[in-house]
């Protein structure tokens, strides 16, 4: 028991769910706060096991209201925290998002996509939480969301989700699905030395100097934790620089506006994509998680018929790349958008192509994946 | 007249600043509670408690849901956190567990935690986590206008009960003990010295603790139900209370024209959830 059970190192063959729960366990993390539902249950019930070695914390709370309270909780108690869900649980846990958001509190969330809407598909794959991820709790906000296609990358994206939450004092979604959550491939879990973490920027200023919500030109703001004689009060309401209420329509847009800024100034940084095919491509398959890897078996069978087709596999999906996909608008003839939902990413994809290319979708209520065929098809009508 | 004797002019002089000003936010001050209601004197009897406890202030962290109980988190000079309706409980879970060098208190009112938050108030307390809850209970939702709310007593008026309120109060004492707290307590909040006690009492202990404040609410719950002033609705509750330590709490129902039974109802110890979790994991993994 401790510390040297941390990091796995070696070879292991993982579930990505099990993958996602060591990431989290590499990336420091001493508290998981989380409610059973399929098909994320075993992300939580390896936490369950493997936090109590290192000295962490799991409890299982009563619900997702609760589950996601407590890691903001845990969070400015000076842990590294997080929580996993799907489904009805991911719009539960809405509400405090929301909150942790506002507190700018940084912390990770994972969600295991399935069919929706309402309890649809417990065990099946959906991709259909992506717009409720960036406004499915109210209000305006920015979010980061990352989006792995395979149980490698759930382990080494939720090592990144910690590092971004504390880079930029929020949370952030890991928006994963039942496809790889359940898919069992090879992770290879680095050495503990080669791991790259990102501390939590604690504040150097004094009680009395430190205001929890002032920050520089980068518009991220430094941390404390409570017990260390700051005294900080900080709201859900909207608020100034010190943490207190203010309710005024100009308060109101220096917060949200921070919030806001916050992402969308840093974007460049914390957005990362793959481009496979690209230097050729007259059509782009965008595509993410699961379908990705699907995608990708369609873009080959489309190539061998002759099509010059690339894809921009998002693995930040948000911020979304508006400026990657805006500048392929200028010289590609289509876009073909492959997503486990109606059309929820195409959208974004079709308002920053903004009519410079054609836009086709691949939908999919969820269920299952793709055919490759069937996307094969639609790169060749949009190569026409 | 005479002349006042010297020390006491400079007392006077003194008095320029709250005699707890260095425990409350007072660049926060004047503070947002109706006069006649029973918060501020409540609030007093936190602080008095606290400073008696000896317990250092910046190992106290105060959380709290949404409504006008909801905001003492904001008046109080400590670590404090003022979270969304009925969250405060969840909250203050993982910021004890993280952090158990922390006393942590959650302070709200009878519809944050009861209604909203009902759910994580029994599990809570079914875990017997290291929280002390302080519980305001008007009877309404004061805030939003004397809607009727959990512990809204049957036949009382409210905002959403023209007719008078038919859907059956909680008692809290009773549903805090029924559900595994460690310490119960009722006082109305003119029980000044009591309600310190009970909070100096209650304080430095382990496990989950609840204090219920019976409180008056002028504004709405008092105008509603043509109950006079605050003052004499904070003496009304007063006077109809019967103080009684050991009571059984399925006789502490509250109803608009009986006896309020207060003190403190249970005061046992049993092993918390943080008790529980190292002693097993420690025998499990072989640790310390």
């Amino acid at each position: 028991m401790g510390e040297e059970r941390r990091v796995l190192t070696g070879e292991h063959f993982l579930t990505g769910d099990h993958a996602c729960a060591e990431g989290g366990m590499a990336a420091g993390c001493m508290f998981f706060g989380g409610y059973p539902i399929t098909p994320s249950t075993e992300i939580a019930e390896r936490m369950s096991l493997r936090l109590p070695e290192v000295g962490g914390i799991f409890i299982q709370m009563e619900d997702e209201m609760a589950s996601m309270n407590s890691i903001l909780g845990a969070a400015w108690g000076g842990w590294k925290s997080m929580t996993c869900t799907s489904g009805p649980g991911f719009s539960l846990m809405m509400e405090n998002l929301g909150l942790g958001i506002v507190l700018e509190t940084p912390t990770v969330l994972v969600n295991i996509q399935r069919g929706g809407p309402s309890t649809g598909l417990p065990t099946l794959s959906g991709q259909a939480d992506m717009m409720q991820a960036k406004w499915g709790s109210h209000g305006d906000y920015e979010i980061i969301a990352l989006a792995p296609n395979s149980p490698q990358e759930i382990f080494d994206h939720t090592i990144k989700a910690f590092n971004l939450a504390e880079q930029y004092r929020t949370p952030v979604l890991v928006m994963s699905d039942e496809s790889v959550g359940h898919m069992t491939e090879k992770v290879i879990i680095p050495p503990r030395e080669e791991l790259k973490l990102v501390p939590r920027n604690y504040t150097k200023k004094k009680p009395g100097e430190y205001l929890p919500f002032e920050c520089g030109e980068d518009e991220i703001p430094e941390m404390v934790k409570a017990g260390d004689g700051y005294k900080i009060h900080i709201t859900g309401l909207t608020h100034d620089k010190r943490g207190y209420p203010d309710i005024s329509a100009e308060a109101q847009d220096w917060m949200v506006r921070h919030l806001m800024n916050k992402i969308q100034k840093n974007k460049k940084k914390i957005i990362e994509v793959e481009r496979i095919n690209m230097d050729d491509a007259e059509v782009v398959v965008v595509s993410y998680g699961i379908s990705s890897r699907v995608a990708h078996r369609g873009m080959d069978l489309a190539r061998k018929t002759g099509v010059k087709v690339g894809m921009l596999r998002l693995i930040t999906v948000w911020p979304f790349p508006d400026y990657m996909i805006k500048e392929l608008a200028e010289r590609v003839k289509a876009f073909v958008t492959v997503e486990l939902n109606f059309g929820q990413i195409a959208l974004e994809v079709e308002r920053y192509v903004a009519g410079k290319a054609k836009c086709y979708l691949v939908p999919h209520a969820g269920g299952d994946v793709h055919k490759p065929e069937d996307i094969a098809e639609a790169i060749k009508e949009a190569a026409k | 007249m005479n002349k006042p004797a010297a020390h006491l002019e400079t007392a006077i002089v003194e008095q320029d600043t709250h005699p707890m000003a260095d425990l409350l936010r007072m660049d926060r001050m004047p503070h947002i509670w109706c006069s006649g209601c029973g918060l501020g004197t409540g609030l007093t009897c936190f602080i008095m408690a606290l400073k008696e406890t000896g317990i250092p202030e910046d190992k106290v962290a105060v959380v709290s849901g949404i409504g006008c109980t909801g905001r003492v988190a904001g008046y109080l000079n400590l670590d404090s956190f003022h979270t969304t309706h009925g969250r405060g409980i969840p909250f203050a879970t993982g910021l004890a567990l993280a952090n158990p060098d922390l006393r942590v208190v959650v302070y709200s009112g009878d519809g944050d935690l009861v209604a909203i938050g009902g759910n994580h108030f029994i599990h809570s307390a079914r875990r017997n986590m290291d929280l002390m809850v302080v519980c305001v209970n008007n009877f309404t939702y004061g805030m939003t206008g004397g809607q009727a709310g959990p512990t809204t007593p049957i036949s009382a008026k409210a905002s959403t009960a023209p007719y008078g309120s038919y859907d059956y109060p909680f008692n809290i004492p009773y549903l805090a003990i029924a559900s595994g707290a460690t310490y119960v307590a009722r006082w109305t909040s003119l029980h000044m010295r009591r309600l310190k006690n009970s909070m100096r009492e209650a304080l430095p202990k382990k496990g989950f603790r609840v204090i219920e404040i019976i409180c008056p609410c002028p504004t709405a719950f008092a105008r509603k139900n043509r109950l006079g002033s605050g003052l004499d609705l904070m003496k009304h509750y007063h006077d109809n209370s019967i103080i009684k330590h050991g009571a059984d709490p399925r006789e502490a129902d509250i109803d608009m024209n009986g006896k309020v039974v207060c003190g403190t109802f249970l005061d046992i110890e049993r092993p918390t959830f943080r008790d529980f979790q190292t002693e097993n994991i420690a025998k499990q993994l072989g640790g310390e």
